[in-house]
């Protein structure tokens, strides 16, 4: 790492970044469905382009979720080598916030997912 | 007893012990035989008569089959940490939790998943299926109404035909507030809201008569919500369909031609139809084939004589809250002959 000297940002806003990204996710297209159901294709009608809707949603979601991964991967630096301590400096408070964000990265991600499969095994609005 | 607990020889515990076991292996018993019983019958997902009923059953049997494994696993696992010798490897708990507590349940539920959902449009499939049936749920019965492409309505209330080997698709609609309907041998549940038309499919594969019952709690007597569904031949459920459509039948006796006059004076039929007579109430069931059902009171009376005067005279003490009001004031000649009538509407 380069910039191992430098005091790292401590930041929880990643931490949240991951959620949000399936909250976004989930009401999107549960509102999609919704209203292409209600207002356009009718009772008994396709779910056709809100299918198509949902998956760009993913797309995008999994491409949101995969660059907060990535930025989470990095803040996960190797233990400094030293004497026994509390693990509360600044450094170690980082890793945990990166390591905190990758798994809420891989549980979102599983959500986001699950959510998709929805869609892509029911076609109609019933 | 008395004895037992006076005296403090060694006998008393062994013989409390016996006592004991004999309770605990009949309790065993019985609770097998409970189950047992519990699995076929009328009313049960695991005795299936029905395709959705049929694949239900199916993701049942292997989701207990997987969780019976699961058990034995973890068991097993249990036995071997605490037998074991040697020390675990600083490894062993990093992969116990990734694997245990993140991949395989993510696997599970991630098959579960597609099973169900692959699941589900074959059992919301809306074919168009001849007859049209609707079914509406009221406070606490059904109202039946089936519409042939020949343009006949017929409306019925708390019993359904079905011929067996091919869908019937149910048109679900609620009266006043949420009920559910659930005929388990045939397929799932599906809510009735009120406002919303929810749809059901049945295909049923055998014949026989099967209970369905509201399985969505909707005040006093939601327990006494239930309905027969009887799965013929479709020469026979032409035939049902065919007389149901007709008339009621006039009276065939003196006794039940007074019953007529005694039901329209009472005002019976400000609240009940009968086709063909001046009773054309909607608050109530259909009446027109009531002597011909399978049950009456929506799944909770045989439809005898007997069971007729009992209902004109008390319905509150069979459903509570019911919203028929009571005809206890009418001398009892008066509803025999009520029943005598009403039984004779085949
Ligand atoms: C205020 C309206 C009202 C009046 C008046 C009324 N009923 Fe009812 N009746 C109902 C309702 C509602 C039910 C359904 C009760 C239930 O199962 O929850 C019912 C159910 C029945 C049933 C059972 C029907 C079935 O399908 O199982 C019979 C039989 C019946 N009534 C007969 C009578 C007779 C006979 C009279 C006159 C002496 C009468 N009712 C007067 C409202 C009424
Ligand atoms: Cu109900």
């Amino acid at each position: 790492m380069t910039d191992e000297s430098r005091p790292p940002r401590e930041n929880l806003w990643l931490l949240t970044a991951a959620p949000f990204i399936w909250l976004a996710h989930l009401l999107l297209s549960y509102i999609t469905g919704a209203v292409w159901c209600a207002k356009i294709a009718g009772r008994g009608g396709s779910l056709g382009a809100a299918r198509a809707a949902i998956a760009v949603y993913t797309l995008l979601a999994l491409a949101g979720l995969a660059l907060v991964g990535w930025r989470a991967m990095r803040r996960r630096r190797p233990v400094e080598p030293g004497p026994a301590r509390e693990y509360d400096a600044p450094g170690d408070r980082d890793r945990f916030l990166g390591r905190t964000t990758l798994l809420l990265t891989g549980l979102s991600a599983l959500a986001v997912v699950y959510a998709a499969l929805v869609a892509l095994f029911i076609r109609s609005c019933r | 007893m008395t004895r037992f607990a006076l005296s403090s020889s060694p006998d008393t515990a062994s013989g409390r012990r016996r006592r004991a076991t004999i309770r605990a292996t009949d309790l065993a018993l019985l609770a097998g035989v409970a189950a047992l019983v519990a699995c076929a019958g009328p009313q049960s997902a695991l005795d299936p008569a029905g395709r959705g009923a049929e694949r239900i059953a199916e993701l049942f049997w292997w989701m207990t089959a997987g969780t019976v494994v699961v058990w034995a696993a973890v068991m097993a696992l249990a036995f071997y940490v605490s037998t074991r010798r040697r020390e675990p490897g600083p490894r062993a708990p990093g992969v116990l939790i990734v694997g245990g507590g993140v991949v395989l349940p993510v696997l599970v539920l991630t098959a579960l998943l597609i099973w169900g959902l692959a699941l589900l449009p074959s059992l919301l499939a809306g074919v168009d299926a001849e007859p049209t049936l609707f079914v509406t749920g009221r406070q606490f019965w059904w109202e039946v109404v089936y519409r042939t492409s020949d343009g006949r309505v017929v409306p019925l209330a708390n019993e359904l035909r079905l011929p067996v080997g091919r869908p019937a698709v149910l048109q679900l609609d609620s009266h006043d507030v949420i009920h559910s309907l659930w005929i388990p041998a045939l397929a799932g549940k599906v809510d009735m809201i009120p406002g919303r038309v929810t749809r059901l499919t049945l295909e049923p594969s055998r014949t026989g008569v099967f209970r369905g019952l509201c399985a969505e709690y909707c005040g006093l007597s939601h327990a006494h919500m239930a309905f027969v569904v009887a799965v013929t031949e479709e020469h026979e459920f032409a035939e049902w369909l065919a007389h149901q459509a007709e008339p009621a039948s006039a009276p065939a006796s003196p006794l039940a031609a007074r019953g007529q006059e005694l039901l329209l004076a009472h005002g019976c039929g400000a609240c009940h139809t009968i086709r063909g007579t001046l009773a054309d109430g909607d608050v109530g069931p259909d009446l027109t084939h009531v002597g011909g059902r399978l049950s009456i009171a929506a799944g909770t009376l045989s439809s005898d004589p007997r069971a007729f005067q009992r209902w004109i005279e008390a319905p509150e003490q069979v459903k509570p809250g019911v919203h028929m009001p009571a005809f206890a004031m009418l001398p009892q000649a008066d509803r025999e002959a009520l029943a005598a009538y009403l039984e004779g509407l085949k």
